[in-house]
């Protein structure tokens, strides 16, 4: 009884995600949402991490496994991503290591010299 | 046998878990990094659907329950935050000003390459929400007139490749604090790159979270701004 009252939380915080997106025009995932508030009546004391902690445990843990579906559906893409794949391709490798790059340095920095 | 695959409950679902339990193996087998579990699982899946002719949307029907944990998942998100709360103020100039940095980095380096490659306004745009989680990148596309099926593939593409590169590239560019690390993280690769974070450490997977949301707000004012420029 214990997790499905755990799991139950985090679906309810799912569940006002899901209604606040449908509320608010903007392209703001439910998730998102739910993240704010559920991190909220966690500081709030409303809810006490004990009460979540198992389910939130599991979840996280199972995650990579969450986005095999989604990814697969590559196959379903390809006949729209193959013509321009090559420019895809590069843009997206040199992009996504160059903005790792620059803000781990940027935050670093700004670390290091608060330290001083 | 076509039939059957079409009327199957469990079978997309068994596969997905039996494809990651793959990946798990192959990586503990081979001790090497390189062989990633999600991205293994992702072409042994691919591979099975092809091999088999099974669609695409056979599968999706009985995985979609995986999907489904999804949302659920990702707001267990601000757990690590919360624990990570006293790290987060202390640090809070360096979260916010490497946030920005990043999303500026991001849209500049796009909208430069775009250019170089002769990309049309349609491609270009597709490809500005490339680095945020999908839910709030395909609604950007949607609104700034992408391709949004593109856009849901190069951000899938960034969060693997992010979460298989994140490592190497903080050891080669001597990235070194756990906070510096968690925000370039997240903010490069999303949740599929926070999943790396989450291994790293506690305070790497808080900040790489905090990074998916900041990211992903700024990103979609910062996009239709860009959006204008080219």
């Amino acid at each position: 009884m214990k997790s499905l009252k755990q799991f139950a939380v985090i679906l309810f915080f799912s569940f006002i995600g899901e209604a606040l997106h449908a509320l608010i025009p903007l392209p703001v995932p439910a998730s998102i949402y739910g993240i704010i508030l559920l991190f909220l009546a966690l500081q709030r004391k409303w809810i006490q991490l004990r009460d979540i902690h198992g389910i939130v445990v599991f979840l996280i843990q199972i995650m990579p496994v969450l986005f095999v579906p989604a990814a697969a559906g590559l196959i379903k893409s390809w006949p729209v991503l193959q013509p321009a794949l090559l420019p895809y391709l590069v843009i997206t490798v040199f992009s996504t290591v160059a903005v790792m790059v620059v803000t781990g340095h940027v935050t670093q920095l700004i670390i290091r010299k608060s330290r001083r | 046998m076509y039939e059957f695959w079409h009327h199957s409950l469990f079978f997309g679902t068994l596969l997905t878990l039996a494809a990651y339990g793959a990946g798990v193996w192959l990586k503990e087998k081979s001790g090497s990094p390189l062989l990633n579990p999600l991205l293994s699982a992702i072409v042994i899946t691919i591979a099975f659907l092809l091999i088999f002719g099974i669609d695409y949307d056979t599968y999706y029907d009985g995985a979609k329950y995986v999907s489904y944990l999804l949302t659920p998942a990702t707001v267990c998100l601000a757990v690590p935050l919360y624990e990570q709360l006293e790290t987060m103020k202390k640090n809070i100039t360096a979260v916010v000003v490497g946030v920005t940095a990043s999303v500026v980095t991001s849209l500049t380096v796009i909208l430069v390459m775009a250019v170089l490659f002769g990309l049309d306004h349609a491609g270009y745009v597709t490809l500005l929400p490339k680095s945020i989680t999908t839910a709030i990148g395909m609604g950007v596309t949607e609104e700034l007139g992408g391709y949004v099926s593109i856009t849901v593939a190069v951000i899938i593409v960034t969060g693997i490749l992010g979460n298989i590169i994140a490592e190497p590239v903080c050891r080669i560019f001597r990235i070194k604090e756990p906070i510096a690390k968690g925000i370039a993280i997240g903010s490069a690769a999303h949740a599929i790159g926070t999943v790396k974070a989450m291994e790293m450490g506690a305070a790497e997977g808080a900040m790489s979270s905090l990074a998916i949301v900041a990211a992903g707000i700024l990103t979609v004012f910062g996009a239709s701004i860009y959006a204008m420029i080219f």
